[in-house]
């Protein structure tokens, strides 16, 4: 029973009974999602967690992280405002929208604000490309769309964050 | 109009259980589990001539008849990736219609004889999987999913599975890589996945699209949904319109719709003061049609297409005005590709590298003439190396614009343009 | 009299055209075999002979044409001139993936073919970095040289452009990362993955990013991952071993085969002339040498890396001896004739314990001094079976990559990864092609994971369960102990003994895992009637095989020497006391005091050891790599090493020692060349009738090709042009049919707590290791392992350290969990400096 287990010991159960018993390793993806919650990415011990429930390496576990880009090995933003700047958003004002957010929020694409609340990052198409300017917020606990934005209803949202976080 | 796939446009609520159901909900589902071989299902929907919507276009019903009898157990995978950029059908199909595309799905586990099947969405439809979560619980507490269906032996169970940020994963067999726990990264084929599938069994990998189609042709029969398109290309097809139009979104029509139909009937037409310069039909993976005249009446079907230098693909219609110049446009779809390559193959991974360097000197005006020869020649080198065809696909838009607006780089390049050379495919 | 040459030909061939030549080749084979057969070179990164295809580095395309067929008729279609129309496809194809079919048409070589190579390595080149000249693999890089051949002239990458990536990232001390250089074929992660079933390196990231990545503790943490460094056909892997050390053209490549254990790989060892020594030539690195029958293309890290102990800075360069106390420096006449006094006045009493790494040639002349002598002959081990090894052991033509289904393996009392690598990789192969495998251990060891029967026992028990199988299909005897009774009892047993009872060919290795010497025998008896009862002996690929601690025991007991019951009190008494290449004084305090209580020692040695500083005389040997000679494999392969070195002035090879010593009795044997000493024991061994050097020296062509032209290929792996070395027949081979014979089976003592229970580690602490300090890091400490109730009940924690009693002895030791093991039982991981010999009753506490 590692720590993983015994905080989410039912949860994992649950994710492990969608597949055959014979190839756990198909969780790696779910639980890594809710190794994430803890810290936002993923830790070095929680990559031994996992590797030990589905028996498999560390390295294995390792890989799936690198590869795939909604999982972090390092600390973010507590929201994670994912912007999209791919071609049918661009052609509608993508770009002008994420600089503007940028601006209003000190940073460039990829850093995060100095009270650690928000990170800003340009990501690919997000089948939303009808409701540009948007964006998905990746925070611990979920991924959400926010579409037909504009800076001032962004910056809004993070004022609500600030509210709650005290920030 | 929202004939079949977004229906939930005309019936209010569609998307609740008890809504669907009084619309002749899981009576298709249930007379077939009662009532119906499974073959005679696959019939039906090979009658059709349904063609799978991920793209590629393949006939449904012949797909479902290749899976080996003789290795089991059989699975379905639905493949709700999604994430070819310009495409946003399956989401508003899943979102609003989930119970027909979830009767899909059921229907096809039950004509290829699957006691399971997985749903693998890209990881950012997050929200959406937790409402099918929710939508498949529901199923199961109304004895629609679960063992010995209706008091027969069948018994079916649905999952979902979260991608987590790859495009690659839309690549049916990457996508059983990734469901498998693995890195997402394409197969050799054959085998085809009818035969080594998910966890190497005979595995249906279909579009959500195309399955949310399949309750109503088996509840009104193929010579119905024949009713609908063009005698290759069969039935309505939701046609995901963005970029420089008036009203973007998903429009269902018959395949064989125009482009000048869906853009400025349907669409809105262009915002004004500017003018329709080019349309890539599939996404970011499409060749560049010049919207003259010609292509604007071209039919959107899966021959058609073709005719104008293009695929219909997933139908993805990206509208392009003359305010855009393509320098810029191949910029966006290179980087999208690098950033996309899974890294397996040599010509992918490093010529989507090199293009997207090129391509950025060229937008920012440090290029000369030879690097736009260049650039066509590394994607010229790609073409037809690869595994999977996203190296193909990321050269299309490349040598397309290149050949056919060659005005564009001529701009912004310093040296004055020499003759091009050969090679350019127009 | 080597073997014929696989791949395997029973099944009718498929006869394919490529670039003009025909040719036939087995169903299934891929079209860059097929050319390769054909002796054609398709260039290759990422398909290698050994693992199956990806089709990745698409470097291999080349044009196919199939045979058209007349829709109409289903005929095949011909041309006006009859000769069946040909179709080739729009796309050049990866002749890597594709397997020949019956008409195919290959052309590896057009000018379209040259033009697409030419496009993928350019690609490929984008972001190589062009540091060739201080690359190690400069001189053997397939990279290198295919640019070479198709190449494009001038870069039209801008340097600027290029990719910048870590060039000395240390995945583990052992092996290191150049990122720059490497060109993502997966070679070295498939071979992790599906060759040793080591998972620990990968791919993190993706698309240009794509990098190796390892996260297991220490880093790269498997006994293989030297493999990777010969398979990576680019500088991007290499042992940290070899960096920098030298450049491969000036390197001498001489055959020898790993000393370590029972598999006798055969290596290569590349040597070079060295300021720092002196202008002496060295070992600067050891390399496998192919042999399909033994190594294939393999080795482990052991044999790979722990090499250095011949060249110790604690040689003995000189005979010594004791005068006043000391053991002074003298010449050889003076210690032979100090030694030839003794053994005249031994009557009866000269004892020679003898280690298991001596060469056939040492035994021989051993065996021979002890009859003359009228003493024993005594192998220094602990295991027993070699006679019958003799008897029944691997038919001659057996070749462990032959089995798969149809055949069974059972392997016993071992942790087969532990003791000989090679033997679990091909053992692992075989169950992989479908061959039954069972084994059984008292606890989880990494074989289980590829077998389809894991059974476990209690230690004490290991005879008694092979009993027990032969009993589960032949008639029962009435004198089982109940513990025997309860092991009949258990339904996977029976399973197992009922199929291997009736497969085609069935092998039995058995291990020491928890023996002693009596256990050992009762083993190996046990083991003989099982293969004899159910009639697999005297034919190839069955029969048995002891994984012996040493590298060469088998040859010892083929040529007479024997392990001894009571060895501290035969040594003790002896009035000579002639240890060869032994050290019971550094492994046991008894023996230690054996050595002080016997008349007088001489010792027989590389270094002075504590057994050599207690002695009267000591005699400076030559180490294996500065002479030849033979090893006889547990499979009974007899094999040559060659000198690679040359001798340092005052040493002498052992049987010269000894045939020194022998003439003090007028006995005169071969003390001039190891290949003269081996004409006379073959003379006077059945076995080994009719051989020489020259056969031993034999080869054939082989599958895979895998010559230094085309490193790209099978990978920097040496092919064998000097011997293949012969397979031995045994007794049943040749016709004398063995008996059952049963040692009665005791009861196994009731246990009274914790008993210390021994087992083999790859990395222990041996004198041959010890020196190779590239792997200090990963040595074994010394540890007790138990189960997790025993070390609550005991209040102890994993890792922690706990004080241990055993033979009188305390020590301290890590306590390390293993949640297989049974009751009271407390593993204790032999050559870590504990003394065990066998199953003793054991103190351990917090
Ligand atoms: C790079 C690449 C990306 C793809 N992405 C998707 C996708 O996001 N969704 C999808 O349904 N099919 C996608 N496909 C097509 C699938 O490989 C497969 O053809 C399809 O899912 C089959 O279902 P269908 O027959 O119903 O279209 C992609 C193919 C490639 C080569
Ligand atoms: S073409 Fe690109 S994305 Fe497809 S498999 Fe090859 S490297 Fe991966
Ligand atoms: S693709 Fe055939 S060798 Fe790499």
């Amino acid at each position: 029973m590692n720590a993983l287990q015994q905080r989410y010991g039912e949860e994992i159960e649950r994710v492990l009974s969608k597949y055959p018993a014979d190839q756990k390793r198909s969780a790696v993806m779910p639980l890594l999602y809710i190794a994430q919650r803890e810290h936002g990415y993923v830790t070095r011990e929680q990559l031994d967690q996992i590797a030990e429930i589905l028996a498999i390496s560390a390295t294995d576990v390792a890989s799936i992280v690198g590869f795939y880009t909604l999982y972090h090995d390092e600390p973010g933003g507590k929201y994670r405002i994912q912007v999209c700047d791919d071609l049918p958003c661009a052609l509608r004002g993508a770009d002008e929208f994420l600089n503007g957010l940028c601006q209003r929020l000190h940073v460039k694409p990829g850093e995060t604000t100095p009270d650690g609340l928000v990170t800003v990052e340009a990501v690919m198409c997000l089948a939303a490309c009808h409701r540009a300017p948007m964006f998905q917020v990746q925070s611990q606990e979920r991924i959400s769309y926010y579409e037909d934005q504009t800076v001032d209803n962004a910056m809004q949202l993070v004022e609500s964050w600030r509210q709650v976080n005290g920030k | 109009m929202n004939e079949i796939l977004l229906r939930h446009r005309e019936i209010n609520n569609l998307d609740q259980l008890p809504i669907y159901r009084q619309n002749k909900g899981f009576e298709t589902f249930k007379r077939a589990v009662t009532g119906m071989k499974p073959e005679e299902v696959t019939e039906i929907v090979k009658a059709s001539g349904l063609r799978g919507r991920g793209g590629a276009g393949f006939p449904t019903g012949i797909k479902w008849s290749f899976m080996d009898k003789n290795n089991w157990p059989h699975y379905v995978v639905t493949n709700a990736d999604e994430s070819e950029p310009g495409t946003f059908k399956d989401r508003e199909i899943m979102e609003s219609n989930p119970f027909q595309f979830l009767e899909g799905v059921m229907l096809c586990a039950y004509a290829v004889g699957a006691n399971a099947a997985y749903i693998y969405l890209r990881g950012e439809f997050w929200d959406l999987a937790a409402e099918l979560d929710k939508h498949i619980e529901y199923l199961e507490r109304e004895g629609l999913l679960g063992d010995k269906l209706f008091g027969s032996e069948y018994g079916l169970r649905l999952y979902t599975h979260l991608g987590a940020g790859a495009y690659i994963c839309g690549e049916e067999t990457a996508l059983l890589e990734s469901l498998e726990g693995k890195l997402g990264q394409p197969r050799l084929r054959p085998p085809f996945p009818p035969s080594f599938g998910l966890y190497g069994k005979p595995t249906v990998v279909n579009n959500v699209e195309t399955l949310a189609n399949v309750p109503l042709i088996v509840e009104r029969g193929a010579a119905w949904y024949r009713g609908f398109g063009t005698e290759k290309s069969p039935g309505t097809k939701v046609f995901s319109l963005s970029g420089n139009v008036e009203k973007p979104g998903n429009y269902e029509l018959p395949l064989g719709t125009t482009f000048r139909e869906l853009i400025f009937t349907h669409g809105g037409g262009i915002p004004t003061g500017r003018k329709v310069k080019a349309i890539m039909p599939a996404g970011a993976s499409s060749s560049l049609i010049v919207a003259d005249d010609k292509a604007l009446d071209t039919p959107m079907d899966y021959e058609s297409v073709p005719s104008v230098g293009a695929q219909l693909g997933s139908a993805s219609i990206i509208v392009i005005d003359d305010s855009v110049s393509m320098d810029w446009l191949i910029n966006k779809t290179v980087h999208f590709f690098q950033h996309e390559s899974c890294g397996k193959c040599t010509p992918c991974r490093e010529g989507t590298y090199w293009m997207r360097h090129l391509t950025e000197r060229i937008h920012q005006g440090g290029a000369n003439w030879n690097d736009v020869i260049l650039l066509n020649e590394v994607a010229t080198n790609i073409k037809g190396k690869c595994l999977c065809a996203l190296g193909d696909f990321a050269t299309e838009a490349v040598t397309s614009s290149i050949a056919r607006f060659k005005g564009d780089f001529e701009g912004k390049t310093q040296a004055a343009p020499v003759k091009m050379e050969a090679k350019v495919s127009s | 009299m080597a073997e014929a040459i696989a791949p395997k030909t029973e099944q009718k061939l498929v006869t394919l055209t490529i670039d003009d030549r025909t040719v036939s080749v087995a169903p299934g084979t891929w079209v860059v075999d097929a050319a390769k057969q054909a002796g054609i070179d398709i260039p290759v990164f990422c398909y290698h002979p050994k693992m199956e295809p990806v089709g990745m580095c698409r470097m291999c395309l080349v044009e196919i044409g199939r045979p058209m067929v007349d829709r109409a008729t289903g005929q095949p279609a011909l041309n006006e001139d009859g000769t069946p129309k040909i179709q080739f496809g729009a796309k050049l194809e990866t002749g890597c993936t594709i397997p020949v079919s019956e008409g195919l048409v290959v052309r590896g070589y057009t000018d379209k073919v040259k033009e697409e190579r030419d496009q993928v390595l350019e690609f490929l080149l984008t972001s190589h970095p062009l540091d060739c000249p201080i690359c190690d693999k400069g001189g053997e890089c397939p990279l290198q040289n295919l640019t070479m051949h198709f190449g494009p002239g001038e870069s039209r990458y801008i340097y600027d452009e290029k990719i910048r990536l870590d060039k000395h990232v240390p995945l583990g001390e052992l092996i290191f990362l150049d990122r720059e250089r490497c060109i993502q074929c997966a070679r070295c992660t498939r071979f992790q993955t599906e060759v040793v079933d080591d998972p620990v390196i990968g791919f993190s990231e993706r698309g240009r990013a794509l990098e190796i990545v390892t996260f297991s503790e220490p880093g790269f943490d498997s006994y293989w991952s030297g493999n990777t460094t010969d398979i990576c056909p680019v500088g991007a892997l290499t042992t940290a071993d070899f960096r920098f050390e030298a450049r491969p053209w000036e390197l001498k490549p001489v055959a020898s085969i790993c000393t370590h254990c029972p598999v006798n790989c055969n290596t290569t060892l590349n040597t070079r002339r060295e300021a720092k020594a002196g202008g002496r030539q060295v070992v600067k690195r050891v390399m496998p040498r192919q042999n399909e029958w033994v190594n294939e293309i393999w080795i482990c890290d052991k044999g790979r890396f722990a090499y250095h102990y011949t060249e110790s800075s604690n040689r003995i360069v000189q005979p010594l001896l004791r005068k006043g106390g000391q053991l002074t420096p003298v010449g050889w006449d003076e210690a032979l004739a100090a030694v030839a006094d003794k053994v005249k006045k031994a009557g009866g009493k000269l004892v020679t314990v003898a280690g298991g790494r001596l060469s056939n040639e040492d035994y021989f002349n051993i065996k021979k001094l002890s009859e003359k002598a009228i003493g024993p002959a005594l192998l220094y081990s602990q295991m027993a079976g070699g006679d019958l090894v003799a008897q029944v052991g691997l038919g001659a033509g057996s070749n462990l990559g032959d089995l798969g289904a149809g055949s069974a393996i059972l392997v016993i009392a071992s942790d087969l990864e532990e003791e000989a690598p090679l033997w679990w990789l091909r053992v692992r192969q075989a169950a992989e092609r479908g061959a039954t495998l069972i084994v059984a251990n008292p606890r989880r060891t990494k074989l289980d994971r590829s077998a389809k029967y894991a059974l476990r026992y209690d230690y004490g028990q290991e005879a008694a369960v092979l009993h027990a199988m032969l009993d589960s299909f032949s008639p029962k005897r009435p004198d089982h102990p109940e513990s025997l009774r309860k092991l009949l009892r258990d339904d996977a047993l029976k399973a197992a003994a009922q199929e291997l009872s009736q497969v085609e060919s069935l092998v039995v290795f058995y291990g020491s895992e928890g023996t002693d010497l009596a256990a050992s025998q009762a083993l190996a008896n046990a083991a003989a009637n099982l293969l004899i009862a159910t009639g697999h002996v005297g034919k190839p690929n069955n029969g048995l095989v002891a994984i012996w601690d040493k590298g060469n025991a088998q040859g010892a007991w083929d040529l007479g020497l024997r392990p001894s019951e009571n060895l501290a009190a035969q040594m003790e008494e002896a009035a000579v006391l002639y240890i060869v290449g032994a050290d019971p004084a550094s492994d046991d305090p008894a023996l230690a005091a054996a050595v002080d209580g016997a008349q007088f020692v001489v010792v027989q040695e590389l270094a002075l050891t504590k057994t050599a500083q207690a002695a009267d005389v000591v005699l400076p040997a030559q180490a294996f790599t500065e002479r030849e000679g033979s090893y006889t494999s547990g499979e009974r392969r007899v094999q040559r090493f060659y000198p690679a070195v040359p001798a340092i002035e005052g040493m002498r090879a052992d049987f010269a020692i000894t045939a020194q010593i022998a003439t003090a009795l007028g006995l005169n044997l071969e003390q001039r060349i190891g290949s003269l000493a081996f004409l006379q024991l073959a003379a006077a061994n059945e076995a080994y009738k009719d051989l020489d050097f020259g056969k031993l020296a034999e080869v054939t062509e082989q599958w895979p090709i895998i010559g230094r032209a085309d490193v790209y290929y099978g990978g920097t792996t040496y092919d064998n042009t000097q011997g293949l070395g012969v397979k031995l027949s045994s007794e049943a081979d040749r016709g004398q049919s063995p008996v059952l014979s049963f040692a009665p089976l005791q009861e196994p003592a009731a246990k009274d707590g914790l008993v210390a229970v021994p087992v083999s580690r790859l990395y222990d602490r041996g004198n041959t290791i010890l020196p190779s300090k590239l792997l200090s890091a990963r040595l074994e400490a010394p540890q007790v392992i138990l189960n997790p109730e025993d070390a609550e009940s005991l209040g102890l924690e994993m890792g922690k350290p706990a004080k241990m009693t055993l033979n009188g002895v305390t020590s301290t030791v890590t306590v390390h969990i293993d949640n297989s093991l049974p009751k009271d039982a407390a593993l204790i991981p032999r050559s870590l400096g504990l003394a065990i010999s066998g199953p003793t009753p054991v103190k351990v506490a917090a």
